[in-house]
């Protein structure tokens, strides 16, 4: 069978509806996981279904797609994304954050503020923030209509109790708008801050387990905390070495075996374009413009 | 200087070609084809269609052979493939009543109407290893004898008959799909089927295995064990009537249990049900057992506990695609999470320390 015999962004209209749905009713109630019939997808479980459904029924042809993974353009399941919809949907592909107006990521948000009239679709393995504090999803379900989240507010205090701060680095809990507590999928907890007020729009899509959440721009989002125990967004105390970057996530590069390491800027158009404007760092080499 | 991975595409593409390469074997042997694999190969077929819910042997064959025999990446490939098909509509239930079975057993009954027929069963072959198949000799031909006749009994109509064993309410209600609906909890009966039709194998045999050993026992007998073919048939509104549209080999399985009575209930026989594609009698089984257990709450058992008497824990985990999906991602790029993790670790520890560093 040839591509074409698929359908554009390769979901049929019905489904595409259904999901469409779904997002309508997830930005309707942001926070809210809205289940859905999610599809097998012709890649695992696990691997971005939930995301790419959400892609499918999101994209125009006149839209341009971004994938990332770790903030990365060039990892290998970014890469297989990718090229999904260079394949079925035929849309513009970039790798410039700016220059998207759909950007499906796993584990980052570009370092770039987004803006109005982009899309941000999160690929989400477990949607559910509760659900290794209670495995059910029949209980689950009803603490969050109950709005009943002493459970994590206990959970968060015991880690006080225990390590002196909260031991969560990412999948940090959020609560949208006051209302729903939210799993902001796991982006390193040093992200969380842009989610709040964000000009786009952030869909989340949990392909295996089928549900989908949203967040409309400029939505509220609060990392939850104590008031004696603030929020803090982490990431490792260092300067990117490519492009001397001190504000962005960064990656540990082991360089050698005698314990040689470097950090570089996990999001690689972040730090193309700033070493393209002049920035070096400390193991970075000049650029030519 | 340090310059960052790159090449992701040109490795992906790469690999794939290595996986084709190694998907052939050996030039020097002749290759299979995918009639070889739907005729010599039934079993696997079966699985695949049965996990794969769809009805093809020769697309089940392809993808076995694409799989390169991992019968699960098989089942990925039909799921993924199904999903993608347009629905023109439901059929009427089959009636199993009707099968031309190749099989047919009971345990409970020395004989009965319709009698036993053992069929193309491991069952009583001794498991040594056959070299004449390795010589590639001429396969034996079986004798025959007369076809049987048209309409074979269930063995549980005649309990039935009695009273002795439970009721089924005929119903007319369409049965959910959880292939098209997210799957909700509570969750009926039907839709367990369902599940459990499509769920996997050695899952949902552990699963029964786990109520045998006394995890929820509830002492089963096969009732009755048949494999054939039966008739589908659709109505087609533009005709307003009902005509057959082809065949399918279902294996049914129904066990008769023991069972007490309870509050609601008084004693008499229960059922559990099983019915998958193709010739598959140990998952038809499993899945009866399976069935009957979380049958508890209906049947005002009481819940021992056990996993398999929980419908949330065995819905959710027996299928095999979105299982080994979710397993195999831990595979993929987590630099991002781990780093958090190293961090976070790294403060924890310098903190254990009394502030000092930690190297």
């Amino acid at each position: 069978m040839t591509d074409t015999a698929y359908n554009f962004a390769y979901l049929d209209e019905q489904t595409k509806r259904m999901i469409r749905r779904a997002i309508l009713k997830g930005l309707a109630i942001p926070g809210y996981q809205v289940p859905f019939a999610s599809r097998e997808m012709p890649m695992p479980y696990g691997w971005g279904t939930g995301g790419v459904q959400v892609s499918a029924a999101t994209l125009t042809p006149d839209d341009r797609l971004k994938v990332i993974d770790q903030g990365a353009d060039d990892t290998t399941n970014a890469v297989s994304i990718r090229k999904f919809f260079e394949r079925t949907a035929g849309v513009a592909t970039t790798e410039a954050t700016a220059e998207a107006t759909v950007i499906q990521t796993r584990h980052r948000i570009p370092e770039v503020p987004l803006t109005e009239g982009q899309i941000l679709v999160y690929q989400v393995p477990i949607p559910e923030p509760l659900r290794f504090l209670e495995p059910r999803e029949t209980e689950t379900r009803k603490m969050h209509a109950l709005e009943e989240y002493g459970l994590m507010h206990v959970k968060l205090y015991e880690d006080i109790a225990r390590h002196g701060q909260i031991a969560t680095a990412y999948a940090y809990p959020v609560k949208v708008e006051g209302r729903y507590v939210m799993d902001p999928s796991p982006i390193p907890k040093f992200d969380n801050p842009k989610m709040s007020d964000c000009g786009a729009i952030q869909l989340f899509g949990a392909g295996r387990e089928q549900r989908i959440y949203a967040l409309p721009p400029w939505t509220q989002v609060v990392s939850l905390d104590f008031e004696d125990f603030p929020f803090e967004a982490s990431k490792a105390d260092a300067a990117c070495d490519l492009c001397g970057a001190e504000n962005s996530y960064l990656d540990e590069v082991i360089t050698d075996d005698a314990g040689g390491r470097i950090f570089v800027c996990s999001d690689t158009d972040y730090c193309r374009s700033r070493r393209e404007a002049g920035f070096v760092g400390a193991q970075g080499e000049e650029q030519v413009a | 200087m340090y310059v960052a991975v790159k090449g992701g595409e040109r490795a992906i593409d790469n690999a794939h070609a290595w996986l084709g390469e190694a998907r052939r074997g050996d030039r020097d042997v002749p290759e299979l084809t995918v009639d070889q694999i739907r005729e010599q190969m039934a079993l696997a077929v079966n699985r695949v269609m049965a996990e794969g819910s769809l009805y093809d042997p020769d697309l089940a064959a392809l993808a076995i052979k694409q799989a390169r025999g991992d019968l699960i990446e098989a089942i990925f490939l039909v799921r993924a493939y199904r999903t993608t098909l347009p629905r023109f509509g439901g059929t009427a239930p089959v009636e199993t009543d009707r099968m031309a079975v190749i099989r047919r057993i009971s345990a409970t009954f020395k004989d009965a109407p319709g009698g036993q027929v053992l069929g193309p069963t491991f069952d009583y072959t001794h498991r040594m290893l056959d070299f004449t198949l390795a010589a590639e000799g001429e396969a034996p031909v079986a004798p025959r004898t007369d076809a049987m006749a048209a309409e074979v009994p269930h063995i549980t109509g005649f309990l039935n008959r009695e009273g002795l064993i439970e009721q089924e309410a005929p119903s007319d209600a369409v049965p959910p799909d959880l292939t098209r609906e997210p799957l909700e909890l509570p969750a009926e009966r039907a839709l367990r089927l369902q599940a459990l039709a499509r769920g996997d194998e050695g899952f949902i045999l552990g699963m029964a295995y786990s109520t045998q050993r006394g995890y929820a026992r509830n002492h089963a007998f096969v009732g009755e064990l048949r494999i054939g073919t039966v008739a589908v048939e659709m109505e087609v509104p533009e005709l307003g009537f009902v005509i057959e549209i082809g065949e399918v080999e279902l294996t049914e399985c129904e066990t008769v249990n023991q069972f007490r009575g309870s509050k609601t209930e008084p004693p008499q026989f229960t059922r559990g049900y099983g019915l998958v594609f193709g010739q598959t009698e140990r998952k038809a089984i499993s899945m009866a057992l399976v069935d009957r257990a979380l049958r508890w709450e209906e049947l005002g058992e009481d819940n021992s506990g056990a996993p398999a008497q929980d419908a949330e824990f065995v819905l959710y985990h027996s299928d095999n695609i979105q299982a080994t999906g979710f397993l195999e991602h831990i595979k993929l790029p987590h630099y991002v999470d781990f780093q958090a993790e190293l961090e976070l670790v790294r403060r924890l520890r310098r903190e254990a320390d009394g502030g000092g560093e930690v190297a």
